[in-house]
């Protein structure tokens, strides 16, 4: 099969269908994730783009059964096994051991008050408890190393504090990857990082998907990080994903005009920029979905039909896009 | 931080000299006659009698007189003597603190031990039954008067049930053991007297639950309250999506933060008990400092008000600095810098 740039016969490692999230708020139900599938293979990377408030990280945490006061329904199976209502428990037992996360903020994400190594093997017991404190321990020590921690043994004893941004996201990636994970889900992880630490960073997480044939959903609104880093990209909004395809084919030939906006938006080093471009309009949202295609009112391409049914995902040359203009497939009302 | 520890330490006396000077102005500042009490009313009217008592107790000089004699005995460690006991107030202090210290850690221990176990009960289980029952609990402890509170258990434990002994560090008739510490759960363990041991540890049982009642009220609704803040952090979200256990999540992630703020309000409790623990102490035949502090303000006993309340700065002192060491030592942060 050749859908979304893929000619593989492996199964995916992590299937998600017709995944839908929504809120309960003082508002009203806030529908933040609106159908989304997509498929992770083993060792492959898959970014998911978009601008904020577009669902990225509410999928993810959807997946691992993270959200509360949400609805979630469709699937996510993780080798077979679904996730969505899987019991707590077991759950449990998944996320951390075989699916990881990392989050944007590295200087919010570790425990104040607990040291580097103390938080790191806690992740380790919790999944192997005939682990020994002492071999959880070297372990821990191993892992700072293999995330270019230098003087690994004595960074286990320091406190979050006494580490940089960069440094304390190494020791997050080392957290996620301490018990040997398939799939490692990384949600901006570079965001909050100074531009070299980023550079650093990403080729970090090349190192070990190679290493340990990690499989990687990398979320991040920034495209021009995905170029070099990822094989399959997801571009999603409003809830939705609007272009799905190999990073190859969606670079020369993005279908969506939300991609296409978000590819403009990119720095390039052979045109001068007085001002950052970006999309003009605001994003919709859970609470103001437009009727129709939800990027019509920011779309510079829209007709008057893209406001009357939502499109649905469709060949359009080397990629998927949910756009009824592009593909001249009726959407559903 | 030790520097910054050893000024705090160097600062107390002044802290004292201050609060000592601050107490004895109001005490002369005061309408009211000590002399009622040192002579007694019908002797009022005899001028002989009075002036003596003036003499004998120095209230025939001016009040500046008084208070440079005053701090001048202060610095050399005498409080001066009570007009109603006859007896230096440090012997008084000295003879009294024990069972206090003893009441009160006992309270604290049953306060902290509750109100951690009900704080973090509430708040795992936030907006349910039993975290309306926790709050009930802990406003009802909080709330309740201690005469009311002591009354009611002494009249269920004691008077219907028969589980528990009454009010007494020990029984009536039984000899107090040997001071070594003051404190006679202590002092009888190591006298190897087993016996009086469970005597003593059954008659704090009561007080020391009414008392510590009130610190469950405000350790619970604090330890729930910083709880709830801590599971917002991220910190735990991120542990959540490493796999760990939900009681790992609560007990060392989460509590170990929440607690930081609890320290600070266990010590101010435990300074305020010191002094002020006067209704359980009194409901409870306790000879305790609240006892003394009773009598000496009924009879305008200067001395011994002003003594107990130098106790009380120092007991807040003292155990402000043992929070802030506590604190340093539970977080790195602080540790550290
Ligand atoms: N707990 C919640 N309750 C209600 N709405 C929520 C909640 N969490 C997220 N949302 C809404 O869901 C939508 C998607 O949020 P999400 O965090 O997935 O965006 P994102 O694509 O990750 O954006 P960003 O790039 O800013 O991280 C947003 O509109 C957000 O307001
Ligand atoms: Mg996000």
């Amino acid at each position: 099969m050749t859908v979304a740039g893929r000619q593989r016969n492996d199964e995916p490692i992590l299937h998600v269908e017709d995944l839908r999230v929504t809120f309960r708020t003082a508002a009203g139900p806030a529908p933040a994730v609106r159908g989304v599938s997509f498929d992770v293979y083993p060792g492959e990377a898959l970014a998911i783009v978009g601008e904020s408030g577009s669902g990225k990280s509410v999928t993810m945490l959807a997946i691992l059964g993270l959200l509360s006061g949400a609805s979630v329904t469709g699937s996510a199976r993780f080798r077979g096994t679904e996730l969505i209502g899987l019991e707590p428990s077991r759950l449990r037992e998944i996320r951390g051991a075989n699916v990881s996360m990392i989050f944007q903020d590295p200087m919010t994400s570790l425990n104040p008050v607990l040291s580097i190594g103390r938080q790191l093997t806690m992740v380790m017991r919790a999944h192997q408890p005939d682990l020994s404190r002492s071999g959880a321990r070297a372990r821990a020590v191993e892992l700072l190393d293999r995330v270019a921690i230098s003087q690994a043994a004595r960074r286990c004893d320091s406190y979050p504090h006494e580490l940089s941004g960069g440094m304390r996201q190494r020791v997050m990636i080392a957290m996620a990857i301490s018990n040997d994970p398939e799939v490692l889900i990384a949600d901006e992880p570079t965001t909050a990082l100074d531009v070299t630490v980023q550079a650093q960073m990403m080729e970090l997480l090349a190192d070990l998907r190679r290493d340990h044939q990690l499989a990687l959903v990398l979320i991040t609104h920034d495209l021009g990080v995905v170029a070099g880093a990822t094989d399959r990209i997801a571009v999603m909004y409003a809830g939705k994903v609007v272009e799905y395809g190999s990073v190859e084919a969606l670079f020369a030939d993005p279908g969506h005009p939300y991609t296409r906006g978000l590819l403009e938006c990119l720095p390039r080093l052979d045109i001068r920029h007085e001002v950052q471009a970006s999309i003009a309009g605001v994003p919709a949202t859970p609470m103001s979905l437009p009727p129709g295609c939800p990027f019509s009112p920011r779309c510079k391409y829209a007709q008057p039909s893209c406001s009357e049914a939502e499109p649905v995902l469709a060949p359009h040359g080397q990629t998927l896009v949910a756009c009824s203009v592009l593909t001249g497939v009726a959407g559903s009302r | 931080m030790k520097r910054y520890l050893a000024i705090r330490v160097a600062v107390m006396p002044l802290l004292l000299l201050g609060i000592a000077s601050i107490v004895f102005i109001v005490s002369r500042l005061t309408p009211a006659n000590p002399l009622v009490s040192i002579v007694g009313e019908r002797n009022l009217t005899n001028p002989t009698i009075v002036a003596a008592a003036k003499a004998r107790w120095g209230l025939d000089q001016s009040i500046p007189v008084q208070y440079a004699k005053y701090m001048k005995n202060l610095l050399h460690g005498d409080l001066g003597t009570s007009f109603t006991t006859r007896r230096p107030v440090l012997s008084d202090l000295w003879d009294r603190l024990p069972a206090t210290l003893e009441l009160t850690t006992a309270a604290l221990c049953i306060g902290v031990l509750f109100g951690v176990g009900l704080g973090v009960l509430a708040a795992r289980h936030r907006n349910t039954l039993i975290d309306h029952v926790a709050r009930f609990f802990a406003l009802l402890g909080s709330s309740l008067p201690a005469f009311w509170a002591g009354l009611l258990v002494l009249y269920i434990f004691y008077s219907r049930l028969g589980w528990l002994p009454g009010p007494g560090r020990l029984d009536p008739r039984a000899t107090e053991p040997g001071r070594i510490t003051g404190f006679f759960t202590v002092d009888t363990l190591l006298h190897g007297d087993l016996k009086s041991f469970k005597a003593a540890l059954l008659h704090l049982i009561l007080p020391a639950s009414v008392l510590g009642w009130g610190v469950v009220g405000i350790v619970s609704r604090l330890v729930r309250a910083s709880l709830l803040d801590e599971f917002s952090m991220e910190y735990i979200k991120v542990a959540r999506a490493m796999g760990l256990r939900e009681r790992t999540i609560v007990n060392t992630h989460a509590l170990r933060n929440a607690l930081l703020p609890t320290i600070t309000i266990v010590a101010f409790t435990f300074a305020f008990l010191l002094t002020g623990a006067v209704l359980t102490e009194k409901i409870f035949s306790w000879p305790g400092v609240g006892n003394y502090a009773v009598e000496a303000s009924r009879k305008l006993d200067f001395p011994a008000i002003i003594g107990v309340t130098i106790l009380g700065g120092v007991a807040f002192l003292v155990t402000n600095l043992i929070a802030d060491v506590i604190y340093a030592i539970a977080d790195p942060r602080i540790r550290l810098s």
